[in-house]
């Protein structure tokens, strides 16, 4: 086996691997696209085959999506069984069939309405020549029984001939013309006999022959006209036998004008003039013997061009495949014999050898990963749900107010933490002689912070009360991380904000982040606060103490623009634990018969969220969640909900990824929606386009970037043509304010004065800022714009 | 720069001979060449002929060509001046009237030409030509202070070589660098890496060898300026430390000459606090580029006040310098040297007649910023031109209806 050698070089290996080709969405979609018009043409064609999805998709594998040969091969797999069906019944079929004989017709008779050289043109037959070898290479090669056609096929057959000759044939089926009925075959072949090659003229006026004689082969045939000796749609036996099948074609379409008008031919007188001797020397088959004889083997005359080969005789037919093409196809098909069984073998741990071609599409090489989406409705799934209400809160004040240990102390009260780890905590803590900080370590979970005592990035953790699920976010206190302070505000629905009451803390305190963090939670927002006067142990839980500090926070505070009604105080101690979940025992502090932190934080209302708006989610973070999930984002859902498989898109770099799995307040979850704190698992995507602070969107609405926007804000300094940091979340970017447009009036936002020089604190202006890069923003967003390490200014983007 | 010929006539035509010697010289040439100007520089051109038979043949000769200047062409991150013209000199290569390309280069002398017409077409050697080419030239032969600024924060990094007229954005780094999350140690190692990469940027920015055999040169190493809001410069300075003292020990010379300096944010934005730093001004001491800082900072000081003392914009200033407000006793006109640079001689003009007179006439102190400096950026950012006055002036209402 001449073609199991080839298959075993080593190129061919490389070419295993290409037909392994992983199955992508759009390959998949146009596999289906392919198995739906190959079964279409089958059901079509004559006769009509039935296939099963797999079998077309196995056949499309085998071609490379190649419908044409897609459907030859499904038919003669089809026929090769109908065949077989028959072979055990029927065993008497010549492998060469019957010379035929059709030419019972006078020429004058058939002529007799047409003017001299006019025939008219429904007449002309328009005669298309079956090439030689079947267009394209089927698999299996050559069957055994090429020749031996039972009764039923060659019934098939027929029919499907005749319902071709009423609708066009489609292409790919049936090369062969629509001839007119009643346009007799042989003067058609005669006629366009130069189209043709020699063989079929030979083959046609061998058939000529016996009708000339009135041999008994045309005894035969005109007596079984349904005689089953042609298939001429079985195209492996013309790679034996390439004369004898189109000796077969032409026999017939005359079983078929046999059938139509047997009887007018049959009493046509025969015109021929008889060969002349050398004729029937070359051609043989002149004689009554010859026709006797149904097979050429067996003929006793001596056919020259057959004694020396069929080849030699045959002109070169460019139309049907060339020898090397054979053997290509031959080999191709031996390679997708040897693919698919390898593929088999891996296919079928999964499905059924049915369903081999769609086994493929879970097979890939690449690292592509397709995840499928369960296609929910996030909305009504969210209504659904009977989740806890959930808030956000973030935690801000004045640099060392105790912000992270009285987070510490709360998660540890409402027993989020264990007191193995806090334990653990202290010690370690102690150890480097930082005792006090202990609580603060579970928030502040970084080498840096924890040696230095001060957090420098935001903290999110989880803690749930009986009737909420809250998340706080840690602010950093520092005026240097005052960016990563924002990140958290973005993400919070109220704030806490810790005020060290103790003595001169307080006041430096007052002038340095805990008005500005007030004043940014309020521009980015926030409409509920609560205020912890932090650290009343060292104070004694003075009660003046606490009365002052109230007195000037809400003066503050109302000013900023916070309601009466939204501002709550709580004398407490973060490090004692004192009037956080527990009233404090102190005999100082009996004045005070309020809310604990804990309760007031209970009192929050909840939330509403754009659920329906296109998403909208700031990157908090990237980084590698494990070895199942090697590349993951979190943030904060803004606006939009999200699901398990979707596709995202993210701004500014434009790259799309999938989402693999997801993960909400770090629980798995199959869905998210705005306000929910979430971890994307996601795959197909470069890290290199993902930054905190981009934006993930979906690609049918994605966030527009721009480079320059107009803002009403609220300056907190001096503002003038400047360079700027823009603020919006994690976002961050150098900036300058390119031109004052107006300064406005706070309550009406009529324009007081166009163009101003400079805009003081306290005013309302409109301005234009420009940036460098192309930043995702789109109105209407807050934004802050800082410069030289304080906000300057805080607003909406117009 | 080194002045090699100066012949400038009284009425403001002239040649000078000059011959760049650093970098930094390109950039003086920048400022002082102009569209309409005559230079001669020699070149290398292609030139191709045509044999007899009609085979062609290309050789490279060197030239000295004498063109007048089209376009100017300045790369400032490799420090290179590239300028166009058409050949006004018959060389046995060139016709008059190709167009060739000039790449000034170091080392070489080259001659510029500025001539007044009698119709006053041309500028000539104004006062500001003279001014900037005093300051190219050097003479007094200050010194040159050269510092490398680090301006960082998590993730991002800009590598700036702040010279006595230009801060050169050298290299922006800019890396992903994990948050800190709940018992992740990824923050860390990122940071490390950020460091790492940072390093190996700046030695080869600064082409700083660090190998041991090199460093008995004693070569002077240029201040580094590492400065970043919170820890992070902190950090990379004891991320060098602990590099010198483990791996690469030639880092050892680099260490007395790293300075960290606070800053609020990585971006070159807040490189005016840097410089503002005691820390650097001690070690930038009455560099231009100090003064430029210092001259911007008490502008804006006054804009702040609302004193109504200072002002800038261009109708603005025009409208001060009308009133007499820019004259002796605390009258500054800063003006970024970009606006001489204009391409459209009217507008030169105008600003040179506006220096010139507040200079001679009103007894006013004139400063000219760099415009590839942080302090003229910023005055850029306010239109270029801005004047703090001797006297409030409350300006009419200009701009009503102008939108």
């Amino acid at each position: 086996m001449s073609r199991h050698r080839i298959k075993d070089i080593d190129y061919d290996d490389d070419d295993f691997y290409d037909e392994d080709a992983p199955a992508d969405p759009e390959e998949q979609e146009f596999l289906q696209q392919c198995t739906a018009a190959v079964l279409q043409q089958l059901g079509a064609g004559q006769p009509s085959v039935t296939a099963t999805k797999g079998e077309v998709q196995d056949a499309l594998w085998h071609y490379y999506n190649d419908i044409e040969k897609s459907v030859n091969y499904l038919r003669g797999k089809r026929e090769k069984e109908a065949t077989k069906l028959q072979k055990s019944k029927i065993q008497s079929v010549p492998a060469y069939p019957a010379p035929p004989s059709t030419a019972h017709f006078s020429a004058a008779d058939f002529f007799r309405d047409c003017p001299w050289l006019n025939v008219p043109s429904h007449r002309k037959s328009d005669i298309l020549i079956e090439p030689l070898f079947p267009r394209l290479g089927l698999l299996g090669g050559a069957p055994e029984n090429g020749g031996k056609l039972s009764k039923l096929a060659a019934l098939a057959a027929a029919r499907k001939k005749k319902e071709a000759e009423k609708t066009p044939s489609p292409p790919e089926t049936s090369t062969s013309s629509t001839p007119k009925p009643e346009q007799p075959k042989t003067s058609s072949l005669d006629h366009s006999g130069v189209s043709r090659s020699l063989r079929d003229r030979l083959a046609a006026s061998g058939r000529s022959t016996p009708k000339a004689s009135e041999g008994p082969g045309s005894l035969r045939h005109v007596a079984t006209p349904s005689s089953p000796h042609s298939i001429s749609k079985q195209p492996d036996s013309e790679n034996r036998r390439p004369s004898v099948s189109k000796a077969s074609e032409s026999t017939q379409r005359e079983v078929l004008e046999a059938k139509e008008e047997p009887v007018s031919q049959q009493t046509l007188p025969t015109i021929r003039a008889s060969p002349s001797t050398f004729a029937s020397t070359i051609v043989g088959a002149a004689t009554g013997p010859t026709a006797a004889e149904p097979s050429h083997l067996h003929s006793n005359s001596s056919d020259l061009l057959r004694i020396y080969g069929q080849d030699h005789a045959e002109p070169f037919d460019f139309a049907a495949p060339s020898p090397d093409d054979v053997v290509l196809n031959a080999q191709n098909t031996a390679k997708g014999m040897k693919s698919k069984s390898a593929a088999s073998k891996s296919a079928a741990v999964k499905k059924g050898q049915s369903d081999l071609a769609g086994g493929m599409k879970d097979l890939s090489v690449e690292d592509k990963v397709t995840v499928k989406s369960k296609n929910l409705d996030v909305i009504s799934e969210y209504k659904k749900s009977t989740r806890k209400r959930s808030a956000n809160f973030v935690v801000i004040g004045h640099v060392d107010a105790g912000k992270s240990t009285l987070m510490g102390r709360l998660l540890a009260d409402q027993g989020a933490i264990d007191q193995r780890t806090l334990d653990r905590y202290r010690r370690e803590a102690e150890k480097i002689g930082k005792g006090s900080f202990a609580l603060a370590w579970v928030m502040d979970q970084g080498s840096e912070e924890r040696a230095r005592g001060v957090t420098i990035d935001i903290a999110t953790n989880q803690f749930e009360t009986d009737k909420t699920a809250f998340t706080i976010v840690d602010a950093p206190g520092h005026r240097d991380f005052v960016p990563n302070m924002i990140a958290g505000a973005s993400q919070a629905d109220f704030a806490v904000l810790v005020i060290d009451s103790s003595v001169g803390n307080f006041e430096s305190g007052l002038k340095g982040q805990t008005k500005e963090h007030a004043l940014l939670v309020r521009s980015m927002g926030v409409q509920k606060i609560v205020v912890a006067v932090n650290k009343m142990d060292t104070v004694q839980w003075d009660h003046e103490r606490f009365e002052e500090i109230e007195q000037q926070i809400s003066a503050f505070l109302t000013t900023a623009g916070f309601q009466d009604s939204n501002i709550s105080f709580v004398p407490c101690s973060g490090s004692l634990g004192d009037n956080i979940s527990r009233r404090t025992d102190d005999p100082h502090a009996s004045w005070y018969t309020g809310r604990t932190l804990i309760e007031e934080l209970e009192t929050s209302e909840p939330y509403t969220h754009a659920l329906e708006k296109p998403l909208r989610m700031t990157i908090g973070d990237v980084f590698r969640g494990g070895v199942q999930s090697p590349l993951s984002i979190s943030g904060r859902i803004d606006a939009g909900s999200l699901q398990m498989g979707d596709h995202i898109l993210i701004m500014p770099s434009g790259e799309t990824a999938t989402v693999r799995s997801l993960e909400v307040d770090s629980e798995p979850s199959d869905w998210a929606v705005a306000g929910q704190n979430v971890v994307l698992n996601i795959a197909n995507i470069d890290p290199i386009h993902l930054r905190s602070g981009d934006v993930v969107c979906r690609p049918s609405s994605p966030i527009p970037t721009i480079t320059s926007f107009t803002a009403k804000v609220l300056a907190f300094e001096h503002l003038m043509p400047m360079q700027v940091d823009v603020h919006r979340g994690r976002l961050h970017v150098p900036g300058r304010i390119s031109k004052l447009v107006a300064s406005l009036d706070k309550a009406s936002g009529a324009a007081i004065k166009k163009r101003p020089k400079i805009v003081g604190p306290g005013v309302v202006a409109r301005v234009v800022v420009e940036m460098d890069q192309a930043v995702p923003l789109e109105a209407p967003t807050r934004i802050v714009l800082r410069a030289g390490g304080s906000t300057v200014a805080a607003g909406l983007l117009e | 720069m080194r002045c090699i010929k100066n012949k400038i006539e009284h009425n403001g035509s002239g040649t000078v001979t000059l011959c760049p010697d650093e970098p930094e010289d390109m950039w003086h040439a920048y400022n002082l060449i102009r569209p309409g100007d005559i230079l001669r520089a020699s070149a290398i051109r292609r030139v191709t002929t045509v044999q007899d038979t009609g085979s062609t043949s290309s050789a490279r000769v060197h030239l000295n060509l004498v063109i007048r200047v089209k376009n100017l062409d300045f790369d400032p991150q490799s420090s290179q001046l590239h300028v166009s013209g058409q050949i006004i000199n018959e060389t046995p290569h060139t016709k008059i009237g190709q167009f060739h390309t000039l790449d000034l280069e170091l080392n070489r002398n080259f001659t510029l030409e500025k001539e007044v017409g009698a119709d006053g077409e041309g500028v000539g050697w104004d006062s500001i030509a003279i001014e900037s080419l005093k300051d190219a030239v050097d003479e007094g032969g200050k010194r040159r202070a050269e510092a490398v600024a680090v301006v960082m924060q998590e993730g991002l990094a800009h590598i700036c070589f702040i010279g006595q007229f230009q801060t050169i954005l050298k290299q922006k780094i800019e890396m992903s660098v994990p948050r800190k999350r709940q018992g992740g140690g990824d923050h860390d190692k990122g940071m490390n890496k950020f460091f790492k990469v940072t390093l190996e940027t700046l030695l080869r920015q600064m082409e700083f060898n660090t190998s041991l055999t090199s460093g008995a040169n004693n070569e002077a190493v240029r201040p580094v300026l590492l400065a970043s809001p919170g820890f992070v410069a902190a950090g990379f300075q004891k991320y060098i430390q602990s590099e010198a003292s483990t791996t690469t020990p030639g880092l050892k010379r680099l260490l007395p000459s790293l300075v960290v300096v606070h800053s609020t944010s990585g971006y070159t934005n807040s490189l005016s606090e840097v410089l503002q730093s005691p820390a650097v001004k001690s070690l930038l001491a009455d560099t231009k580029y100090a003064r430029e800082t210092k001259l911007m900072d008490d502008f804006l000081e006054q804009l702040r006040k609302e004193t109504n003392k200072a002002t800038y914009g261009p109708r603005e200033v025009d409208y001060a310098v009308e009133q007499g407000a820019v004259g002796r006793g605390g009258g500054v006109l800063i003006v970024s040297n970009r606006l001489f640079r204009s391409q459209d001689i009217a507008e030169r003009k105008r600003w040179v007649a506006l220096v010139d007179r507040v200079r001679d006439v009103e007894g006013g102190d004139v400063r000219i910023l760099s415009s590839d400096h942080e302090s003229g950026k910023r005055l850029e950012g306010l239109g270029g031109i801005a004047a703090l006055l001797t006297f409030p002036v409350i300006e009419p209402d200009l701009d009503s209806d102008a939108e």
